[in-house]
């Protein structure tokens, strides 16, 4: 396969900006987006210290109206969106019918009748295909990618920052809820998410406002400390979360038994795709489980490292990467239930030769209360 | 930029020659886009290397170089203040971010890479040159 040329690859109302702002620019997923502006260690630290602001605009939106909605929503997802209130948002797997994940996503109820999904760059015309093909209720879905853009502000300040550009009470917002709202003049859905294990707002808008509100939430957030976060910083951020990125440690051959998101997956709802197989599966237990480990020197594990007890392979790294909040060096991979307790002695091949690690409890990194 | 008493690959090391010994880093070009460099795997002292062979890693946050080297020889010095200060590859990739001395099989084998201007054309004609 060739990768597209840059004339192919998409891009959000924010690439002329990133580009003039000397931002390091790859194709993700697609998708010609910002990897870092002035190092991915510093936007690392900004953001777990004071604030970082990410372009996300790239995420896809799908939205789903009518009076059979939340069956729809119930049916291709695993967690129990019938439980949501009107502005409530929480985190959930889009299944195939083999209960594995199509995609990961975030589930907002704007009201009785419309759920709003946040669904991964690269998935989005497949999930929205996905759940048209499983649409028998005859709900309205729509591919609403291209009518927003989405800006995430994160970081302990993020909050402060965000709140001198809008009179909505943003700490009236709590984790994983959401309103409606103008920031700097221009109607948001406010939501309190994010991907980086810190508090903050991630922001959904008409993409004509996107220069509008980056510039200056940048200069609203500049003398708290807020910088502008590439891509790079939002994948280490995350892995010291432990929080999951689809294609590394879920995918359409892993079941949120298996990547431990037990959490998301309501057997007791009714049914829903693949509920059969994963009620299965719950009964006879898994044959491999996500966890997290760290490595024991200096070498970094990568993405698709193997992974041995012993002589024996056992396993793959999902992500592996330097860790520059906690300075060392983390990974996650899957490996056989009777090898993932917490302290087992495992060794990750890089370069052809073993380096030692250890397994650890997970998130890696949690943000102090 | 790229010092004139230097020389260049085109996989962006540069080699310093005073006598038998040369001086072997990455170019400015090269750690830009790496990005922060947090890992150098490099040779012990004694190693031989062997030029347009691998002789060791340079990795960032995001990715792994591999460094090949310009010339053959023997090394004499290992940088060790990558070990706690790898972040010099970034800050003073030309000077203090050097990575190995090594004893020249050859001491004129480095006349045949590239010269300063030579490289600053190569890495124009890429583009994305910082």
């Amino acid at each position: 396969m060739t990768a597209p040329t840059t004339t192919q690859l998409r891009k959000t109302a924010l690439n002329a900006s990133h580009r003039r702002m000397n931002a390091k620019m790859v194709n993700f997923g697609g998708w010609d987006m910002p990897v870092e502006y002035s190092g991915i260690i510093a936007e690392h630290m900004a953001t777990r210290t004071a604030a970082g602001l990410f372009d996300v605009s790239h995420m896809g939106e799908i939205e789903i109206r009518g009076t059979r909605a939340l069956d729809l929503v119930q049916h291709v997802t695993c967690n129990d969106a019938a439980r949501l209130l009107t502005g409530q948002a929480h985190y959930s797997g889009l299944m195939t019918a083999q209960g594995t994940f199509v995609d990961d996503l975030l589930v907002h109820k704007i009201s009785d009748p419309h759920y709003f999904l946040c669904v991964n760059a690269a998935n989005q015309d497949a999930d929205f295909e996905h759940i048209r093909s499983h649409n028998r209720a005859g709900a309205s879905v729509e591919n609403a990618g291209e009518r927003y853009s989405q800006l995430a502000v994160q970081g302990p300040k993020a909050l402060g920052i965000l709140q001198r550009l809008t009179k909505v009470p943003l700490d009236a917002i709590r984790y994983y809820h959401f309103v409606f709202g103008a920031v700097d003049g221009v109607d948001c859905l406010i939501a309190r998410t994010g991907y980086t294990g810190e508090d903050g707002f991630e922001i959904y808008f008409s993409p004509e406002h996107s220069e509008k509100l980056w510039f200056d939430l940048l200069e609203a957030g500049a003398s708290q400390g807020l910088i502008p976060c590439g891509l790079g910083a939002r994948n280490t951020l995350r892995l010291e979360a432990a929080m999951c990125l689809y294609g590394h440690e879920i995918d359409e051959t892993t079941t949120p038994w298996e990547a431990r998101l037990g959490w998301i997956c309501k057997l007791d709802k009714g049914d829903f795709l693949g509920r059969d197989i994963l009620v299965k599966q719950k009964e006879q237990g898994v044959q491999r489980m996500l966890v997290g480990f760290e490595m024991a020197d200096l070498q970094i594990a990568r993405d698709g490292c193997p992974v041995f007890r012993g002589s024996q392979q056992i396993g793959r790294v999902t992500s592996g990467s330097p860790a520059p909040f906690l300075k060392k060096n983390i990974g996650m991979a899957y490996v056989p239930p009777p090898s993932s307790a917490n302290g087992t002695e495992i060794s990750v091949e890089i370069r052809g030769k073993p380096a030692p690690a250890r397994i650890v409890p997970t998130p890696f990194y949690k943000r102090p209360k | 930029m790229y010092p004139s008493d230097y020389r260049y690959t085109k996989e962006h090391e540069w080699i310093k020659v005073s006598g038998e010994t040369g001086t072997i880093g990455i170019t400015d070009y090269a750690q830009h886009e790496l990005g922060d460099v947090v890992f150098a795997e490099l040779p012990a002292v004694g190693a031989k290397i062997v030029a347009g062979k691998s002789f060791g890693t340079v990795e960032s946050v995001k990715a792994v170089s591999e460094i090949y080297a310009p010339v053959s020889g023997e090394v004499v010095e290992v940088n060790s203040a990558l070990a706690n200060t790898p972040e010099l590859v970034n800050s003073d990739p030309h000077g203090a971010g050097w990575l190995i001395k090594v004893k020249l099989a050859n001491p004129t084998e480095a006349s045949s890479l590239m010269d300063a201007a030579a490289y600053q054309a190569f890495v124009s004609e890429k583009g994305t040159a910082a």
